[in-house]
């Protein structure tokens, strides 16, 4: 790696140097980052493509962020502070999550960067351990901070994305259908946990309220698999209901769910059950004296 | 606080208003019994909807009701229990097993006019399950 600069090279007494405080080495550190801003950057991203990091994203792409990258990292080693390098990453994660970057990839290229930052300082300075040295002292605090800062603001972006769609699931998941006067649908799809259980029956309760329903069936095909506490709370839903006068039909148990339930010996004596969707709505058309028939039967015969 | 007892054709209700105690409760299930007796009710209805929380003793005597009430010849449905209140019944196991109940005071009379039609075109009192 050649580095020019040799002339930026001070070479002062030691009495003089020790005294050099942090925030000047920073400086020059800062100067010397600028000075050889492109070639420092085109070395990064040699590293990063060599490394096969970001691999879902162009070469032009990885060059460009790499470039504002670059430009945010020094600009925080000047001001020393990383507000506005937490905001870069947070923009940068936003983009780039969806594209699906992983996280060893971001920490990846950030501690590319420092390596390479790092090999520059040696070449400039290793004629001069000592100053060598106290440039590293002032270099990798913060260094560490910013890969610390882009690392964790990747992995909250991250997080809040994921509390985001599990919100947007929930919401979603817990549907309850009014398909006649009377007759509420409640389908469940997915992994019913505990708290899921919960919401469920207190959405359901409440609809049998505002619906005036008298029963409800409850479709449980989309889910795989009930333990013990979940199959509990689903016979208490349907005596809840029974509290409020509507009648619960459960249908779509799977082989494997009757299995699971039969063998932890939950009581199912009180739980109407009908083998699908279509029968349970049939029952319960029953129970309610509805009759679902053909138009042609209801014409007279010419 | 005494509960009022209403008589409707052939059934009583009884609306509780507000929160009651171990011995408000006791008196009302006398006074419903008795009344049974006395006006040869077919039917009796108890409207809880006013109650955000029951107690076992409650349930219990709400069960008793049922019990003796069918034991006098008539029928008795629970209405207007609250959506939290039967969550929170059915968590601490109060299921009022073998006590039929309704969404509120209209669909209790409903269900009573279908039982006792039942019943007499079964002839005479007897026990109907309600499935």
């Amino acid at each position: 790696m050649a580095t020019k600069g040799k002339d930026a090279q001070s070479s002062l007494p030691d009495p003089q140097a020790q005294t050099e405080s942090t925030a000047a080495l920073l400086r020059e550190l800062v100067a010397h980052l600028r000075q050889n801003r492109t070639q420092l950057r085109e070395e990064w991203a040699r590293r990063i493509t060599r490394a096969q990091l970001l691999t879902a994203m162009t070469e032009e792409e990885i060059f460009a962020e790499a470039t504002s990258v670059y430009d945010n990292y020094v600009e925080a080693l000047e001001t020393g502070t990383f507000e506005a390098l937490q905001a870069y990453a947070r923009n940068l994660s936003e983009r780039i999550i969806p594209r699906g970057v992983e996280t060893h990839e971001v920490v990846g290229i950030v501690l590319l960067l420092r390596d390479v930052l790092a090999r520059s300082l040696f070449a400039k300075y290793h004629e001069d351990f000592d100053k060598l040295n106290r440039i590293l002292d002032a270099y990798e605090p913060a260094a560490n901070r910013i890969a610390n800062t882009v690392a964790v603001g990747f992995v909250q972006e991250r997080e809040r994305i994921i509390r985001q769609q599990q919100e947007a699931i929930r919401e979603l998941s817990t549907p309850v259908l009014q398909v006649r006067e009377r007759l509420l649908i409640l389908p469940i799809i997915g992994v019913i946990d505990p708290q899921r259980a919960r919401q469920l029956t207190e959405q359901l309760l409440r609809a049998i309220r505002t619906n005036r329903a008298k029963v409800v069936v409850i479709d449980i095909t989309g889910v795989a698999a009930m333990d013990s506490n979940v199959a509990n709370h689903l016979v208490q839903t349907v005596e809840a209901s029974r509290l409020l006068g509507a009648t619960v039909i459960v249908t779509g148990l799977s082989p494997e769910i009757a299995q699971t339930l039969v063998t932890i010996g939950v009581d199912l004596s009180e739980m109407a059950t009908v083998g699908d969707l279509q029968g349970g709505i049939e029952e319960a058309e029953r129970l309610l004296g509805y009759k679902v028939v053909p138009l042609e039967e209801l014409t007279p015969k010419a | 606080m005494e509960v009022p007892i209403l008589k409707q054709g052939h059934y009583l209700i009884a609306s509780i208003q507000s929160a009651l105690t171990d011995a408000d409760l006791s008196q009302l299930r006398e006074a419903l019994i008795e009344r049974v007796g006395r006006f040869r009710a077919r039917g009796v209805i108890v409207d809880v909807t006013a109650l955000d929380v029951m107690d076992s003793f409650a349930v219990r005597t709400l069960r008793d009701i049922a019990h003796m009430a069918r034991l006098r010849g008539a029928e008795t449905v629970i209405v207007g229990i609250q959506p939290e209140v039967a969550f929170a019944m059915v968590q601490l196991g109060l299921t009022l097993k073998g006590v039929s109940t309704a969404l509120d005071l209209e669909e209790g009379l409903a269900f009573l006019n279908v039982q006792t039609q039942l019943r007499i075109e079964r002839g005479g009192p007897g026990r109907i399950d309600r499935g």
